[in-house]
Formats: C-alpha cells, sequence, structure tokens
C-alpha cells in the first residue's frame, strides 16, 4: 500500500510539475496576475508529493519491505537502520528520486525567500525550474520507478554495496545534489532574465548568493566524496580523476567562474552575456554529470545498450533543456548591451582571466571524461585516459590561476596601475618563494614542482593577508580594529576561500611530495618502521559484525619508543553478497596521517600491510572547508538582504 | 548569423555525436600503423633499470606488444586474460609500461600475475608517440618479420582473443 502510495505521489507530482511549468509563465508574458500567482502555491504543493513519495521509499526500506523490486536489489534485513535509510539512494533509480526531491527543495527556498522580486521574475524561475522537474519527474516514473513491485517478494534483500555502508556516502549524494541542483536557479534566473530581455545589476545580484550557496554545497559533496575514497577505498589515494569524480568537478569549475563573473556583472554591468551563458553551461554540466554518471554511461557505455529507452530518453532531455536554453541565449543575447568598458589592466580583465582559466580547465577535464565515451560509443575499444593527461594538462591552469588570485583583487576596477601593484605586491611574492625554499628544506629533499607548488600555496594565503594589510593601512584615520570590523563579510568571504585554496595547494604539494609506503609481510610480533615510526604487528583476530565477517589486525605504533597509537585495518566479507572489502585504519593528525591497510593473508599466520604516512593529507579537506566557509560567509553578508529590494518598485 | 550562436552549434554537434554514437556501429577504423613495420626503441626494462630492450630481439617470432600502466582502469580488467594467455603459452607477450612509476608499475605485476616475456618501461612516453599510442591499453601483433599484423585498442576481450589473436598468431606462425 504505502510504495503505491508513494508512486501516485509521483504521479500527482508531474502532473503539478507540468502546471507549474505552463501556467505561470504563460502568465508572466500575457501579464495575468492570476496565473503568475500560481507559481508559488505550486510549487510549494510539488515539494510536498515528492516529498511524500521520497518518505514512502525511505519507509520501504527501513520497514524491509522486499516486495519493492528496488529495496531487495540495495537492501537486506541485517542492514543497519541508517544504512537502510541511506540505502533509499544507494541505486539509480533512489538517487534520481533524491535529486527531484533536491530540486523541489530548492524551489520550496525560493518561493520563500523571495518576497521582495517581482512577481514575473519569480514565476519565470519557478516555471523553469518547474520545467525541469517535468523532465526528471517523466524520467523516473517511465523509465526508472523506484516502486516497481516484485512478486512473489523476495525473502532477503540483495544488500546495499558495502563500498556505500559508510557515514560519508551517507551525506555525500545528498550534499553533491543539493550542489548540482542549486545550480539550476541560478539557471533559471538566466533563463527568465533572457525571457525578460532584463540583464542588469539587479539580476546578477538575485542570482550571486543562490549560485554562492549552490557552489558551497557542491564544495561540500565533493569534499565528502574525495575523503571517502581516501579511507574507504583503501589505496591511500584522494582524487583518481574518475569520471564519477570529473562529473562533479566540471560544473564546480563552471561555477567558480560564474561566481567571478556574476560579482563584475553585478558591481559593473559588463560581461552580462557571458555570465547568463555560464549559468547555462554550469547547470548544463551538472545534468550531463548527472545522468552520465546515473545511466553508467561512463563506466560502461553497453548500459545503454541494455536499456535504450533511458539513453534516449537522456539524449532527448539534454538537447531539449540544453538546446532550448542556448537557443533562446542565441536569440535573446545580441539584443544585451555590452556594458562598460574597462582597461588592459584592471580588475575586470583579471577576473576575464580568472574566466577563461577556469574554464579552459573544465573544458580540459570535459575532453579527458568525454573522449574515451565517444571512442567507446563508436567502437572503437575501451581507452583510459589516467591521470598523466589530467596532470599535464591541469596543473599548469590551475597554478595560472592561483597566481591570478592573489593579484585580482588588488587590481581596480575599470583601470589599474600594473607599476602600484607590482610594487605592492611584489615584497609578498618574495616572501613566498623564500618561505616555501625555507619549508621544503625543513622537509628533506626539494625538487622543483614542490618548491613552485609550496610558492603557490603560500602565495594564496599570504596574498589574502596582504590585502587585509593593505585595506587596514590605506585607511588613515581610522582604527584597525574599526576598519577591520567596517570590512564587509564578503570581503573576508573571498579572502577565506582564496586562503583556502592556499591551504589546499601545500596540502596537495607536500602529500604528494612526501609522502612514502611500504609493503611488508608480517607475523604476529614483526615490527616494521617507516619515516621514523615503528609498527608492531600483533596479531588478527575475527570479529563478527551486522552484515559482515572482519578479520581485524593490531597495529601498535611507536616513535622514539614511546607509544602513539594503536590502529585496527580490517578485511571484512560482506556475508549477502560474499564481497570483500579493505577497511583501513588512520591514524590523523594535522600534520600527517598515518595510514594502514590489511592486504591479503599470505599463509596460516602471516599477512600483507601496507603502511603509509601522508604528511599534511589533511590540510587537502581542510582548504575546502575554508573555501566552503568563505562561500558562507559571502552570503551572509548584510549587502544581500539588504539589496533584494528591487531598483525600481512601484 | 550572430556569435551567440556558437555555443548551440556546438552543443548540436555533441548530442549528434553521442546520437550516432548510441544507434551506429561503425567498422574498427585501421591503424595507420597496421602493416607496416614496427617502429624501434631502445628502453630500459622495468625490472632493471640496467638492461635495455628493443623489438629486434624477438625477430622471427610472433609477439605481442601490450600497452599498459598501473593506473589504468580498462588495464585491470584485461590483465587477467593476458594472464592466461601466457599461462597457455599462446603467444609471447611483451609488456610497454607506459607513463608509470617504476615501483607501481612493478607493485602490480607482483600482484596480480606477470605475463609478458619482458617488460619495458617508457616513462616519457616517447616509444608510445612512435607506435601512435593514444591511450592505455593498446595491445599490437607483430609477425616474424617485424611488421604490425593487427592491433587492438582498449581492453582485450574473450572474443577477441578467440576470433581474432588466435586465428591471427597461427595463421603468421605459419601454422
Amino acid at each position: 500500500m504505502i510504495p503505491e502510495i508513494g508512486h501516485f505521489s509521483l504521479i500527482l507530482a508531474l502532473v503539478m510539475a507540468l502546471a507549474l511549468g505552463v501556467l505561470p509563465i504563460t502568465g508572466s508574458l500575457n501579464g495575468n496576475a492570476q496565473l503568475m500567482a500560481l507559481a508559488r502555491p505550486v510549487a510549494r504543493g510539488l515539494f510536498l508529493f515528492v516529498a511524500t513519495a521520497f518518505g514512502c521509499l525511505a519507509y520501504s526500506f527501513i520497514v524491509n519491505d522486499f516486495s519493492v523490486l528496488y529495496v531487495a536489489s540495495h537492501s537486506n534485513s541485517l542492514l543497519p537502520v541508517h544504512y537502510r535509510f541511506a540505502a533509499v539512494w544507494g541505486g539509480h533509480e533512489g538517487s534520481l528520486l533524491l535529486w527531484v526531491l533536491m530540486l523541489t527543495l530548492w524551489m520550496f527556498a525560493v518561493t520563500i525567500f523571495s518576497k521582495r522580486l517581482p512577481e514575473e521574475i519569480v514565476a519565470r524561475v519557478l516555471g523553469v525550474m518547474g520545467l525541469i522537474s517535468v523532465g526528471f519527474l517523466a524520467f523516473t516514473l517511465f523509465t526508472s520507478n523506484p516502486f516497481e513491485r516484485l512478486l512473489p517478494a523476495a525473502v532477503d534483500g540483495r544488500d546495499l554495496n558495502p563500498l556505500l555502508q559508510d557515514p560519508a556516502m551517507v551525506i555525500h549524494p545528498p550534499m553533491l545534489y543539493m550542489g548540482y541542483v542549486g545550480l539550476s536557479v541560478a539557471f533559471a534566473f538566466a533563463i527568465a532574465a533572457l525571457i525578460g530581455g532584463r540583464l542588469d545589476a539587479a539580476w546578477a545580484r538575485w542570482s550571486r548568493p543562490w549560485t554562492t550557496i549552490a557552489w558551497v554545497f557542491l564544495t561540500v559533496g565533493i569534499m565528502l566524496g574525495s575523503w571517502w575514497a581516501y579511507y574507504e577505498l583503501g589505496w591511500g589515494g584522494w582524487w583518481f580523476w574518475d569520471p564519477v569524480e570529473n562529473a562533479s568537478f566540471m560544473p564546480w569549475l563552471v561555477a567558480t567562474a560564474l561566481i567571478h563573473s556574476l560579482a563584475v556583472t553585478e558591481k559593473r554591468g559588463a560581461f552580462k552575456n557571458w555570465t547568463v551563458l555560464l549559468a547555462i553551461i554550469a547547470f548544463s554540466l551538472s545534468l550531463l554529470g548527472t545522468f552520465l554518471v546515473r545511466s553508467g554511461v561512463l563506466t560502461s557505455v553497453h548500459s545503454f545498450a541494455t536499456d535504450p529507452a533511458r539513453g534516449v530518453f537522456i539524449l532527448g532531455f539534454l538537447g531539449i533543456v540544453i538546446g532550448g536554453s542556448l537557443a533562446l541565449f542565441a536569440w535573446r543575447a545580441p539584443k544585451v548591451g555590452l556594458g562598460s568598458g574597462f582597461d588592459v589592466i584592471s580588475r575586470e580583465s583579471m577576473l576575464l582571466v580568472n574566466n577563461v582559466l577556469l574554464v579552459a580547465a573544465a573544458g580540459a577535464v570535459f575532453i579527458g571524461t568525454l573522449y574515451p565515451l565517444f571512442l567507446d560509443a563508436l567502437d572503437m575499444g575501451k581507452i583510459s585516459v589516467g591521470p598523466p593527461y589530467f596532470d599535464a594538462v591541469f596543473a599548469p591552469i590551475m597554478a595560472l590561476a592561483v597566481f591570478m588570485m592573489g593579484v585580482g583583487p588588488r587590481a581596480r576596477w575599470k583601470q589599474a596601475s600594473l607599476a602600484e601593484m607590482t610594487k605592492r605586491l611584489l615584497p609578498w611574492l618574495v616572501a613566498s618563494v623564500v618561505l616555501a625554499v625555507g619549508v621544503t628544506f625543513l622537509f628533506g629533499h626539494w625538487t622543483a614542482p614542490v618548491v613552485g607548488g609550496v610558492t603557490l600555496g603560500l602565495w594564496a594565503l599570504l596574498s589574502s593577508l596582504a590585502y587585509l594589510v593593505a585595506r587596514v593601512r590605506d585607511s588613515a584615520g581610522v582604527g584597525v580594529w574599526t576598519k577591520l570590523r567596517t570590512t564587509p563579510r564578503a570581503t573576508y568571504g573571498m579572502l577565506l576561500a582564496h586562503a583556502g585554496i592556499g591551504i589546499f595547494v601545500l596540502g596537495v604539494t607536500l602529500v604528494k611530495g612526501f609522502e612514502s609506503t611500504s609493503e611488508v609481510r608480517m607475523r604476529m610480533g614483526d615490527t616494521t618502521t617507516l619515516d621514523g615510526y615503528a609498527f608492531r604487528f600483533l596479531g588478527v583476530q575475527q570479529i563478527q559484525g551486522p552484515n559482515y565477517n572482519s578479520s581485524s589486525a593490531t597495529l601498535e605504533i611507536t616513535r622514539d619508543g614511546a607509544k602513539i597509537a594503536t590502529l585496527h585495518p580490517a578485511k571484512r566479507i560482506y556475508t549477502a553478497q560474499n564481497m570483500p572489502m579493505t577497511e583501513s585504519d588512520i591514524y590523523s593528525g594535522v600534520f600527517r596521517d598515518l595510514y594502514i591497510a590489511l592486504g591479503d593473508r599470505v599463509s596460516i599466520d602471516e599477512w600483507i600491510v601496507r603502511i603509509q604516512h601522508k604528511p599534511m593529507v589533511n590540510w587537502i579537506w581542510g582548504g575546502c572547508v575554508f573555501i566552503a566557509l568563505g562561500g558562507l560567509l559571502a552570503v551572509s553578508d548584510r549587502r544581500y538582504r539588504l539589496a533584494i529590494t528591487p531598483p525600481a518598485q512601484h | 548569423m550572430n556569435r551567440f550562436v556558437l555555443p548551440l552549434i556546438i552543443f548540436f554537434v555533441l548530442i549528434i555525436f553521442l546520437g550516432v554514437g548510441l544507434k551506429l556501429k561503425p567498422r574498427e577504423v585501421p591503424s595507420p600503423l597496421v602493416g607496416k613495420m614496427a617502429p624501434t626503441f631502445h628502453l630500459a626494462q622495468l625490472h632493471d633499470a640496467s638492461k635495455t630492450i628493443t623489438p629486434e630481439e624477438l625477430r622471427g617470432k610472433v609477439w605481442l606488444l601490450n600497452v599498459w600502466a598501473s593506473w589504468c582502469v580498462t588495464c585491470r580488467q584485461e590483465h587477467p586474460l593476458l594472464v592466461e594467455m601466457s599461462r597457455r603459452n599462446i603467444v609471447p607477450i611483451v609488456g610497454l609500461n607506459y607513463k608509470d612509476k617504476r615501483e607501481d608499475g612493478v607493485d602490480w605485476l607482483q600482484k596480480l600475475g606477470n605475463p609478458y616475456v619482458l617488460s619495458a618501461y617508457d616513462h616519457e612516453g616517447t616509444a608510445g608517440i612512435d607506435w601512435g599510442v593514444y591511450g592505455v591499453p593498446e595491445t599490437f601483433v607483430i609477425d616474424k618479420a617485424g611488421i604490425i599484423r593487427h592491433k587492438v585498442i582498449g581492453a582485450i576481450t574473450p572474443d577477441v582473443i578467440q576470433d581474432k589473436l588466435i586465428p591471427l598468431i597461427k595463421e603468421l606462425n605459419g601454422a
């Protein structure tokens, strides 16, 4: 009964989405206030019905209703209840439902935080989002219905993929989807602006907080995914340039460009067309990414062959949404003015360079990700484009972008003096280089890429500090404290995010440059050393988990004779699918991780143990946290709260 | 025609490409190197940097050159098949470890089994360029005279081994 209610809610949601997609936009074009007024209540109703459907699916999981095919293939009666809930988005159908839920949640948020927007803008924004949800609801209902029954019911479920039975995996997809789908708000604002032909500073100001919040979610989502891969996959790697990762990274890069471009559009009225195009591209990449990953096209093109209906639907939907918005862009953009001009050396030109670099980086990732897909689609074989390509293309582009990040904020709008900027920034650049040489010297051996990376990381940190110092010094007569207090939160947000990039770069460089690995066979009582740490193997115990059996090893770590930690890396066999999993154990710290994974048993009492020393690895995710916090701080700036009032309201 | 149409055009090219990829099954595109002399190389061996290896050493034999890397996920798929082929002594296989870290490559062979009679180490990818490698894995069939007879792009599958490689190797061996 409950699954049928869910199914029915989903059908009602589709009907409401259709109404939302057609009526308010029509009203906004004819000036029909009644039709426009439908937008908010219908959007809220849509959210309610999708939430009901989601609740019904979650209920089926929690009560172990194995007569639902999707539940039977992604859960198990022995699965702990929190993972049963997370299993709702453990497969294709449920992920789509989560996607739609997030989309309607954003719509709900728009209905609440749009009190001071003009009615026709609200009608169009919600209408566009309604149309997007039509596509997703139809896709869910017609090709990927999670409520399909399995008769007779299965005795027990096939269990959730053990890789996904993990706390980070519980929150990673919702975060990531919040980010993906959140970009639809910026997209909807862009389309609404194109329909109305009104691309002005007000539009940019409305879009900015939504874009930034979506971007914060995306940042956190990607970070969690990377962190999860690090400790769960058991290899100690944190980024693999895997198609699934790239699919989330491309929208992030473009959304980052969009955030910066929106700033120019709001402050200077320039880059309007470019900003709109970025908003369209960012969301298009989210759509493309979701589908590529969800349809399994990227991991194996053959899933298209097994379910041609899905492939065709995906392509058709992408064609309509992206093609339609780009057509609208091509039609409307020529009528949009260019905005005020600027000098070769100016804040605008710096941000333009930033945009070009970020979009180029996204393009490089795009090509690297889709090239194997095209080759495979054309039946020319399966190819891996691996880290060598991405490292070679991506690192130089981003190095330049990070360098510019320190320079850009110091340039004045419209026209800046290169000589003055050089005078002010050169000491900080020299300090970065000197410190970088010092730091790498401290770590022992040093190579050019490491010194370069550390310099860039320090530069990002020091140039942010320099910005603040200059701000305080330039305000003669005002106290330091007053000046710091009156600096807008948006500025602090920017500095924090930029400093976060610096921390991230430092982490990446130092872990790449100085990590070490040792793989040894160990018996009970054996001791091995790595980078001054001694690891003593104290044997393996059999432990029975709820839905797995575990061989858990005990290793004692000492340094200079003093005990610092006891770790329990394990190998688990998940009973439902007889699937082995490596559960690494990590002694984590601010300046280094000691990472132990238990390998195979080579003889009756001898195991392979993989030990890794990873200096500064946590700075990678720490940097991401700062980046996300910077975004939040920027959104909380009071000017967004004041500026919601449209400039000309009668 | 204005420049703002450009994104739309690019997008439709992409869509058409994807659509064609979905619907059609075009024939394999032959490598320009097939039928030509195998390019030569002098590379260090994977396991011992002081020893080198060149294709000339295999003159007079039919052999396979398999290009792989430890970072390549698809290689992991085809690897058991290579190990099986070497166990059945079908043909000598030479490995070309491509743009990899030496210790990663050695580590991989230790863990997953070593199907190669010889392993070359192409850290810079220079030999790969000569051989027209544009991704890993790729596998070449070279005849007794040192001429490339066939190229498999992407992972070897059981079908490819049965239907293509084994008959071709038999033919080239003059059996």
